[in-house]
């Protein structure tokens, strides 16, 4: 089992190089020059080339390349063009924010996930099977964007219940500790907070869990629909069990590791999925950050974040194949394996 | 999916008989092969017709070509010019007279909606066409291949799955600049991992059969058993991934035009609409309902006509 491990660590090494190499490649080799975009389209040729010397733009690309590999595995990714504070910082500071609201997505997905597949595969052709696989089609045909858009319209504007924007009220804005507001809020016994906090995440969550929701739905119930059809379910209801007991005890807990594996691969893409959430809720985190950087042409900042979602990615898939070689008795991973 | 590939196996397995450099081949064979694949793709419509959800969604597809082209040929047909701007008439809510009101600029969103199909059904069909001949050129020769070729080819593929897709295209719209153009190019090539992989895996598994064996042993060239014997049997798997995928293409342009890196103004794009509506969202939240609904049954369409197909080419869903 290590064994495996340590070759799966090994093996991610290449790629995270490897998506070093495009990102680099993508920021700095096709895209046009970004010194009149920083300096203004008046600013004279010898201010711009200043500005690219000073900015290690005018080294060979090779040297530019080595330059940006060393400092990422120091963990130095450069400075902002604009506000020359170090990016490894700044999303830094704006990472709990994301990995708070990816939570919260991944945790409402996979409840209702399960519950709605487990319901629909136990009642497969009813009609609550047949508006769970409405819901899971509509789920991942619908653009997460509209899906916010739709809440803040209703919530927001038409019921005036939850907060259409922002991560919480200022003035209860916790100071110091971990930067998730949930926990922080919570460790501090500041209720207040704590609700404010939960009001504003609700929305942005629910809108990024739809798809991972839908996702989930789907794979819970086409897993759970082949376990119940298995010799040792039949038995344990020819034996006299409870359905729900078999339901539970003896096909779910047997779905349950494919399942995992969906959820655990839905945790990395929610972070592609968190740009458009974040740019729709105003939510201060990568994704916002990495849009309005986009838009800016301040390359380091999107070059550094593309490369840690990246490596989170990796990291999450990494973390998926070890957990279900360990959930899975049948799989050994021998030499030719994995 | 077994029925489709086991008929298209028989069809190949005769095809080295059938050769004419082969002497004593049976002649009637090559009108045999004709028929057989012509009766898979007849039984494919057949069992597709049956499913209401997927005919309904073909339908929708078929009316939004026919208004995008239609639109795209004769403009006059829209009640509104799409592009003419009246600030007098900014923000109208739906009426007899603007069916789901006007924008900012006072212009038309139902003729807007109208002809932004033109440019969600261009990405979604160039798109994929883009991904489609990369991805399944390059898995075809990873699969076929094997050994070095391979392991270079699919840690490259590994790579850019290593970052989600959308990003990765929104990193290439960021350095490429605006443009529908490049749009198309960013989100064809992020897709191309995804067909390469297919590919490859179903290439690896024919790629053992007796008759890519039997071509080899008549001396067929690499590119001619790739082509003629193994790609065939890829086809059913192909085509399902393909209309899946212009959905996901129609879904990440939308994503591109909301984040203000897909079309240039005064271009009518379903995302951007979307995008250039949220600064209103409470006081015109039709300005913003309306075409994302499009880009939902747009995008609801493809998803239900693929999983048609799918189910179509699958002779144990057939049979259900």
């Amino acid at each position: 089992m290590l064994k495996y491990i340590v070759k799966r660590i090994l093996l991610a090494i290449p790629v995270l190089l490897g998506v070093s190499v495009i990102v680099f490649l993508i920021m700095r080799v096709f895209s046009a020059d970004p010194a009149p975009v920083v300096l203004g389209q008046h600013a004279t040729a010898e201010a711009m080339n200043q500005w690219r010397e000073a900015n290690g733009l005018n080294d060979p690309l090779i040297v530019q390349y080595f330059n940006f590999l060393a400092g990422a595995l120091t963990g130095n990714l450069g400075e902002s063009y604009y506000t020359h504070t170090p990016v490894t910082q700044e999303l830094l500071s704006r990472f709990p924010a994301t990995v708070e609201l990816a939570l919260v997505a991944i945790i409402i997905a996979a409840v209702i996930g399960v519950v709605l597949g487990v319901i629909s595969a136990t009642h497969k052709n009813s009609p609550i099977d047949g508006l769970a696989t409405i819901l899971a089609l509509v789920g991942v045909s619908m653009p997460i964007f509209w899906l916010g858009v739709l809440l803040i319209i209703f919530f927001a504007g038409v019921l005036h219940v939850l907060p259409s924007s922002g991560r919480i009220d200022p003035l209860l804005q916790p100071v110091g500790g971990t930067g998730f507001y949930l926990l922080d809020t919570l460790l501090m016994g500041d209720f207040e907070a704590f609700s404010d906090a939960a009001s504003h995440i609700i929305l942005p969550a629910l809108a990024l869990s739809m798809y991972s929701m839908a996702v989930i739905t789907r794979m819970t119930r086409s897993s759970m629909l082949e376990t119940l059809s298995e010799d040792y379910v039949r038995t344990a209801r020819a034996k006299g069990l409870k359905k729900r007991r078999v339901d539970i005890h003896h096909a779910l807990r047997n779905a349950m590791l494919p399942i995992t594996t969906v959820i655990g691969l839905q945790l990395g893409s929610l972070l592609g999925g968190a740009m458009l959430t974040e740019t729709v809720f105003a939510w201060p985190g990568i994704g916002k950050y990495v849009v309005d950087s986009i838009l800016k042409s301040d390359f380091p900042v999107v070059q550094g974040a593309v490369l840690l979602i990246g490596v989170i990615f990796i990291v999450i898939n990494l973390v998926v194949d070890v957990i279900y070689a360990y959930l899975d008795p049948r799989i050994t991973y021998t030499k030719e394996e994995g | 999916m077994a029925a489709a590939t086991l008929s298209a196996d028989a069809d190949n397995a005769r095809t080295p008989q059938t050769d004419p450099t082969t002497p004593g081949g049976p002649k009637n064979a090559p009108t045999s092969n004709a028929e057989k694949s012509e009766s898979l793709w007849k039984d494919v419509w057949y069992s597709l017709r049956q499913n209401i959800p997927a005919m309904v969604s073909l339908f929708v597809i078929l009316a939004l070509v026919i208004v995008a082209i239609v639109t795209f040929v004769a403009p006059g047909v829209l009640p509104y010019d799409p592009y003419q701007q009246d600030l007098s008439a900014s923000f109208q809510p739906p009426s007899a007279e603007h069916w789901f009101g006007t924008d900012q600029q006072g212009r038309d969103i139902f003729c807007r909606v109208l002809i932004g199909s033109q440019i969600s059904i261009t990405v979604g069909l160039l798109s994929v066409a883009i991904s489609l001949v990369i991805g399944v050129t390059i898995g075809a020769i990873a699969g076929y291949k094997g050994g070095r070729i391979d392991t270079v080819i699919m840690r490259i593929m590994d790579m850019m799955l290593a970052i989600p897709s959308i990003l990765l295209a929104i990193a290439f719209m960021a350095a490429l600049g605006r443009g529908i153009d490049k749009a198309i190019i960013a989100i064809g090539f992020v897709s191309i991992p995804e067909y390469a992989r297919i590919v490859r895996s179903q290439v690896l598994a024919v790629r053992q059969s007796d008759y890519v064996a039997a071509a080899r042993v008549i001396g067929d060239s690499d590119a001619v058993i790739i082509f003629r014997h193994v790609l065939p049997n890829v086809t059913p798997s192909i085509i399902v991934r393909a209309t899946l995928g212009i959905s996901s293409a129609i879904l990440d342009a939308a994503a591109l035009g909301f984040l203000g890196l897909g079309v240039q103004p005064p271009a009518a794009e379903w995302g951007d609409m979307l995008g250039r509506g949220r600064n209103y969202i409470f006081a015109a939240p039709f300005a913003m309902i309306f075409p994302g609904l499009a880009i939902t049954v747009t995008v609801l369409a493809f998803n239900l006509l693929g999983d048609g197909i799918r189910d179509a080419f699958d002779p144990k869903a057939r049979k259900r």
